[in-house]
């Protein structure tokens, strides 16, 4: 039976892809050299005094309110450090020059604007705090 | 400080539901569509299909299976009620009925290649769901806004 295969196949590569998943989402990642400064226009609000952490949500994400939950606690406890939520669909194209293709995906910003890192998926608080701390 | 901008007050959280209902829905769509890839069942399909037009339409706190998972499974679960917003399923749902509808056509039509790709479609996001807490909304929503929004602009 061939659908016998399909299916055993099917799973298989679902298995595969699965892990890598739960493997690669929520992980942060150093950002390319080359960033550009986002800029507080940009955004439409003003940048934190020593980073910004910015996420990109859509309506039909689970994760993205755990992500903001988290997020807030995180700016609650570091002083200087603000969390903006964008709403990735109504700023299309700022997720197309950012390269961001699902929610949520968050960038961590320097006090410039360029940006240091970012996390796809739900990110740990721990993660996020290690990269806050590389800046100054 | 932690602020949103004017923009997104789509981003507001929508109705709650327990959050572990759509995952057990989607290991009963995963065991229906294996078996309807298997046996081509075009009866089992349109169920499935159904099933899947209730979660979209309605809500999937109103399918069958959320039922099922009120009655059979949610008394023994035991910790916290972990609540997710009801808009990231439903869209799921709504994906799957597309899906569902296009396999069922597909079968009935005899277009059997067409029929295997979209059930097949939609049981691997079913399985994700089910194994791997995936999210279609996540990973499928603003891609498709980009295309439908580049598509648009031309």
């Amino acid at each position: 039976m061939d659908a016998i295969y399909l299916l055993f196949l099917l799973f298989l590569l679902g298995t595969v892809f699965g892990f890598w998943y739960q493997q690669t989402r929520g992980r942060i990642k150093q950002a390319a050299r080359s960033s550009q400064s986002i800029t507080a226009i940009r955004v439409g609000e003003n940048l934190g005094e020593r980073a910004t952490l910015l996420q990109f949500s859509s309506a039909f994400c689970t994760p993205c309110r755990a992500t903001r939950t988290l997020l807030g606690q995180v700016v609650g406890d570091y002083p200087g450090i603000k969390h903006i939520e964008i709403d990735a669909e109504s700023n299309l194209d700022l997720v197309r020059e950012l390269k961001i293709s699902s929610t949520p995906t968050t960038l961590v910003l320097d006090a410039r604007g360029m940006e240091i890192s970012r996390a796809v998926g739900a990110p740990k608080r721990s993660d996020v705090v290690a990269t806050l701390n590389t800046i100054r | 400080m932690s602020t949103n901008i004017s923009q997104n007050s789509k981003l507001a959280t929508g109705r709650e539901i327990d959050a572990r209902g759509p995952r057990f829905g989607a290991l009963l769509t995963t065991i229906v569509l294996a078996i309807v890839l298997v046996t081509q069942s075009i009866e089992l399909l349109a169920i499935q299909t159904a099933v899947f037009a209730i979660g979209a339409l309605v809500g999937p706190q109103y399918s069958p299976y959320a039922y099922l998972y009120r009655k059979l499974v949610q008394p023994r679960l035991r910790g916290p009620l972990i609540t997710e917003d009801v808009r990231p399923p439903q869209f799921a749902q709504s994906v799957g009925f597309i899906f569902g509808l296009t396999g069922f056509i597909a079968l009935a039509l005899n277009i059997e290649l067409l029929f295997i790709v979209a059930v097949a479609g939609a049981l691997m996001a079913a399985f994700l769901n089910a194994a791997f807490n995936f999210c279609l909304g996540c990973e499928m929503y603003l891609r498709g806004a980009k295309i439908i929004n580049r598509l648009r602009s031309k």
